[in-house]
């Protein structure tokens, strides 16, 4: 909210008033947020006011210009020229003479332009900087000023504009009044609060109104003001504050109403009585009606949406934007005024529901001072006499009851506790004054100070002790509250599971992964690409309503999407050799999603009810992923580079197995994105924890990545937790070496033999380790030979050659008894 | 030569004079000494050391002596050919220690040749922010806390006194779940982790949750819709908002050095009442030591409170949570938070494993 410094402080006594920065500052001191402080623009050299005498249109130009005769002092006329037309001979208007320099350093000289001589410019709200109106020239209503006189001065051009945010809390300080009680309480000076102005007697009702919809009108004021004279001008006054705070002037009763929403925070809506027929009923729209609102917009209407109706239908969205039909128009000289207290979350819908958010609906949003409607209406009916002429009807129509604030008790030393602080005696009781409470101080039954509030009218957001404390502690200065360490109890530290989440994300780390951080955003159509078959699970995807890109709606449930998009970023940007991973839950929505139940607050909902929350959401396990592609080892003067393959991928997940602490098993695979021959399932047991391998060659077309790029992905959460507790017995013997080799079908899994040679080799076999896959003519078609070297040793004394042998004879037959293994010779 | 059996004086047999003798040695060290390498030497060592050299021909000349001359030559002759075994050995470790630098000197390398075989892996930045700040909270004697990324809107706003129909709840660029009222969203704070917690422990209760949050901010140089928060909440009897003052001047001297300190403004946030916003004193800011927006906090809400089943007679306490990205944007001096999530391999690499 945009508000000019001169208004600000006008009930404001100050001794000494404070700049512009000042109260800025303490704007900010006690919470309310300042987006910018504007000052005017720095104009010197002669701004004057003229009339303009005569106007000549030039034609022969591409766009209308006008070579002007403007009387810019006692027996001045400067020729001017001109492109804007929203002006007429006899208007007042500013100008810039020679010599002046305007706003951004604009200077202003006597020149030739469009075969004329121009002395000076007429001057525009933007080029004064008083706005952003492109709309053409400033014109002034008649008998603002004389010509020659000084504008500077006339157009208040020292002044400052502030641009205060105020919470949405505050409803209160969307307004003049509201943000002048806050410096009132800022600076300790007396405020003159024009929103408790006392209001006449009125004599009956203005028209008859019926409140259907109570629950969302709680008051429905209405006043009316006729023989509206349509032609007058809105002062100039009037008109430079709406300038300053970003709002258009229209019309005198459009601008009436503007002006006192801005200075009391009630907004008001103008009708033309003469288009109102009959009485007026508050009420839900019912289904199927519609609304042509002011901006010509035909709306179709909810059942839930609040509505003013006359004997002709809907005429009003209520506190959102009024109707067409009942428009004030320049023709308009009978105005009914009406003023509403309504129900903040209706009205919130309603804003949500038409998007149609509104200077009106943002104020009854926030919650509107329920006694102000008569108080506004007064004020806007007495700027309509005074300014157009009118004369104000004795009738006022004030239905409704609303609902006060009520009274809060809480000890009065509660700001003290809750700030750890010792406030001075007495400061409580004040500042809940001070910002309009009636305060009352009793002594409890146990011999405690108690002090009950009764929050003004305007301060609906006063509803609990915590909310009074904040008002004591931001009125004394948040700055005035020690720093202190509370007394931390002992933990526990990190959770097993987080640490050696920590330990997998430095593994890769430093096996020369780079970690990236995709959005969770997929477009199913990867799922396609991925050549997924229909009924596979990960196809199963919770979407977004809203997403930012109308085909990534969908949460990923695998990060392999994400990363191999990261890797074609990358690649695109002319990286060739890329190994990439990334730590993030995945979102796998239940087989039936459960509909999550309706839980109320204001106490703890039952352990029932938590349990069904939680149950509602889908599972979202922590998963690991890693792609590859290109060189896994540089080229470089050592000689060749070795590009990385699926083995990279398998160790890479072995690899973040290990790190958390468990051992993972390779089972050949075949799981779409994966090549089908180059796919391992990981297992820890013969529970399965994720894949590795090659990417399947037509995934690898169809996204653009180099052939043979790997990648792999794991469950994070599926690994388990092992108490790892191991208790080595180092042997200090010698042991014996032996190496074997063995013919197996090629079609038996490596670990597979490993694994009968372990078992064969029984305790004395302290280690194995593949060191050679031979497969050609010396072993046959459809076998191969795998070369094994072997560690023998025994715990309690030298092994003999002889011990070792035949326990590698009882590994080989073991091999044997499993798969025909066959020792090579 | 003579037979073995002449009887010689042994005076009269040159060959085991004195003079003889000497000259041996002073030849064969005079040879040693000429050989330049190993090579060389063990040329020049049968001519001296073999058996046909002077000194073990001398030798055999012994027998042929007297029994009483025998001893003295004998004498003469070990102490000669020890001369030139002695002669031999110095020379030979002579030869020895330059062979032996040498060879090391021929085997040295450029050790400035490059050794990228693997290229650089690298951790985020933003992990390992918040790994930090983990780190000071449990030094601190907090615990690490997390919960779910779509989250239910009980969670992430009832709970949290959030009004059905308050602004608030709209400020917060909600991304919905389907379908159309679904009660689920993505969180757009890490403050849901409070009322998790609350329900899930008694108090007392000190936990910090880092974690990914969700808002429909189009992404820009400072805002991204996905980015990372990081959540403290405190609940206890006695807390008061200078300790929730004490500890946020904590976390800053942690994270941004011992010159930093905080800085609290009244605010507004649903779930904390007082409320406030986090400046923080930053002594690297770009452009000179400054007040840095950093989060917000406040004490927990009383209503907060009341739907977790904490009573707020008995206790009270403080939350504060802060923009990861934001405060690794100011702390290094980002130019742009696009890069945070690009997931360029440039921009990640120079952070290595633990920036």
């Amino acid at each position: 909210m945009r508000i000019p410094v001169t208004w600000l402080v006008e009930n404001l006594e100050f001794r000494e008033p404070p700049t512009p920065d000042e109260i800025a500052e303490a704007f900010v001191r006690i919470g309310l947020e300042v987006e910018d402080v504007h000052r005017l623009g720095a104009v010197t050299g002669p701004l004057v006011a003229g009339r303009v005498v005569e106007i000549e249109e030039l034609t022969g130009f591409k766009k209308p210009i006008r070579h002007c005769r403007v009387e810019v002092g006692p027996d001045q006329v400067n020729g001017i020229v001109c492109g804007a037309t929203n002006f007429v001979e006899g208007d007042t208007v500013v100008v810039a003479l020679p010599g002046a320099v305007l706003p951004g350093d604009f200077a202003i000289a006597e020149r030739k332009t469009y075969g004329r001589l121009s002395q000076g410019m007429i001057c525009s709200p933007r080029e004064l900087g008083l706005g952003d109106d492109h709309l053409g020239i400033l014109v002034l209503p008649s008998g603002t000023a004389q010509p020659g006189d000084d504008a500077v001065e006339l157009l208040g051009l020292g002044d400052t504009v502030i641009e205060v945010a105020p919470t949405p809390d505050r409803g209160y300080a969307f307004s003049v009044r509201g943000l002048a009680r806050e410096l009132a309480c800022a600076f300790d000076v007396p405020f003159g609060d024009p929103g408790l102005a006392e209001i006449p007697e009125a004599e009956g009702e203005v028209l008859p109104v019926h409140v259907e919809a109570a629950s969302g009108c709680s008051r429905f004021v209405a006043r009316r003001v006729t023989g509206v004279d349509p032609t007058a001008p809105t002062p100039w006054w009037m008109r430079r504050r709406l300038m300053l705070a970003g709002i258009r002037a229209i019309s005198l009763p459009v601008d009436v109403t503007n002006y006192v929403m801005l200075e009391l925070g009630q907004p008001l809506h103008a009708f033309d009585a003469s288009a109102v027929r009959g009485g007026l009923v508050v009420r839900r729209a019912a289904a199927g009606e519609k609304l042509t609102t002011l901006d010509d917009a035909v709306r179709a209407l909810d059942p839930d949406d609040v509505v003013i109706a006359d004997d002709s239908g809907v005429i009003s969205l209520a506190g959102v934007m009024g109707g067409a039909s009942t428009e004030v128009r320049d023709t308009s000289t009978d105005i009914l005024l009406e003023a509403a207290h309504w129900d903040p979350p209706s009205i919130a819908r309603t804003v949500r529901r038409h998007k149609l958010p509104s200077e009106a609906a943002k104020r009854f949003e926030r919650t509107v001072d329920p006694a102000l409607a008569p108080v506004a209406l007064e004020r806007a009916a007495r700027l309509l006499h005074m300014f157009g002429d009118g004369s104000i009807k004795p009738g006022r129509t004030d239905v409704g009851a609303p609902t006060l604030p009520s009274p809060v008790t809480m000890p009065i030393d509660l700001p003290d506790r809750v700030a750890g602080v010792r406030y001075a005696r007495g400061v409580t009781a004040r500042r809940l004054g001070q910002i309009g409470c009636q305060v009352e101080v009793t002594t409890g039954d146990d011999g405690s100070t108690m002090v009950t509030a009764v929050p003004p009218t305007w301060r609906s957001d006063l509803t609990q002790p915590a909310d009074l404390v904040e008002e004591v502690l931001r009125l004394e200065g948040y700055d005035t509250i020690p720093s202190t360490l509370p007394p931390v109890p002992a933990g526990r530290g990190l959770t097993e599971r987080q640490r050696r989440r920590r330990t997998v994300s430095r593994a890769l780390a430093e096996h020369g992964f780079v970690e990236v951080k995709p959005f969770p955003f997929v477009s199913p159509a990867v799922f396609d690409a991925f050549g997924l078959p229909a009924d596979d699970v990960r196809r199963r995807v919770l979407s977004v309503l809203n997403p930012l890109e109308a085909e990534k709606h969908a949460l990923a449930t695998t990060l392999v999407p994400g990363l191999l998009e990261t890797l074609q970023r990358n690649l695109a940007r002319g990286a060739k050799d890329v190994a990439l991973y990334t730590v993030a839950q995945v979102t796998l929505p239940r087989a039936e999603q459960v509909p999550v139940p309706e839980v109320g607050t204001g106490a703890r909902p039952s352990d029932e009810q938590v349990a069904a929350l939680v149950a509602a959401l889908p599972q979202q396990p922590v998963h690991v992923a890693g792609v590859l592609t290109g060189l896994r080892e540089q080229a470089g003067w050592w000689g060749r580079g070795r590009p990385a393959d699926w083995a990279d991928a398998v160790e890479a997940a072995r690899l973040v197995g290990r790190a958390y602490g468990v051992e993972l098993t390779a089972v050949a695979s075949a799981l779409a994105p994966w090549h089908p021959g180059r796919c391992a399932e990981l297992r820890v047991g013969d529970w399965p924890v994720g894949h590795a391998g090659e990417l399947h060659p037509k995934v690898v077309e169809a996204l653009g990545l180099p052939k043979r790029s790997v990648a792999f992905e794991l469950d994070l959460d599926a690994l388990p937790l092992d108490d790892h507790r191991p208790a080595p017995v180092v042997s200090p013997y010698p042991p014996v070496l032996l190496d074997v080799a063995v013919v197996v079908p090629a079609s038996v899994p490596a670990e597979q033999v490993a694994r009968a040679l372990r078992a064969g080799g029984g305790e004395l076999l302290e280690d194995l380790r593949l060191f050679d896959v031979y497969a050609g003519d010396q072993v046959g078609e459809g076998r191969r030979s795998l070369a094994y070297a072997l560690r023998f040793r025994a715990p309690d004394r030298t092994l003999t050659v002889e011990e070792a042998t035949a326990a590698r004879d009882a590994a080989v037959a073991e091999a044997a008894e499993r798969f025909g293994a066959v020792l090579r010779g | 030569m003579s037979g073995a059996n002449d009887p010689y004086d042994p005076k009269q047999v040159a060959a085991l004079s004195p003079e003889a003798l000497d000259q041996a040695v002073a030849q064969a060290r005079e040879a040693f000494a000429r050989a330049a390498d190993l090579d060389e030497l063990a040329a020049a060592k049968p001519g001296h050391l073999g058996d046909r050299a002077p000194v073990p021909l001398a030798r055999r000349e012994i027998g042929a002596l007297p029994p009483a001359a025998k001893a003295e030559a004998g004498k003469r002759v070990n102490e000669a050919q020890n001369a030139v075994k002695l002669a031999f050995e110095e020379r030979r470790a002579v030869l020895q220690a330059e062979r032996d630098e040498r060879v090391l000197r021929e085997e040295s390398v450029d050790v400035t040749l490059p050794w990228d075989r693997v290229p650089r892996g690298a951790r985020h930045p933003i992990t390992t922010l918040a790994e930090r700040v983990g780190d000071v909270f449990v030094a601190m004697g907090y615990e690490v806390a997390e919960g779910p990324e779509v989250e239910v809107e009980w969670f992430n706003f009832d709970a949290l006194n959030f009004g059905k129909d308050h602004p608030a709840r709209t400020m917060q660029d909600t991304f919905y779940v389907a379908p159309q009222d679904s009660g689920l969203v993505l969180r757009t704070h890490t403050s849901p982790v409070q009322a998790r917690t609350l329900l899930d422990r008694e108090p007392p209760v000190y936990v910090v949750c880092p974690g990914r949050t969700f808002r429909t901010d189009e992404l820009d140089a400072t805002h991204t819709p996905v980015f990372h928060q990081v959540e403290g909440l405190a609940v206890d009897k006695g807390l008061t908002m200078g300790h929730l003052k004490g500890t946020l001047d904590a976390f800053a001297r942690a994270m941004f050095g011992e010159q930093s300190r905080t800085r609290l403004r009244p605010s507004f946030f649903p779930f904390t009442e007082p409320s406030a916003e986090v400046d923080v004193w930053f002594p690297e800011k770009k452009g000179g030591a400054g007040w840095v927006e950093w989060g917000g906090c406040g004490m927990v809400n009383p209503n907060v409170l009341r739907n977790c089943g904490v009573d707020p007679e008995v206790y009270s306490g403080f939350a504060f949570g802060m923009g990861l990205e934001r405060a690794l944007q100011f702390r290094n001096g980002l130019p742009d938070m696009r890069d945070m999530v690009e997931g360029d391999v440039r921009f990640t690499q120079p952070f290595g494993t633990e920036a």
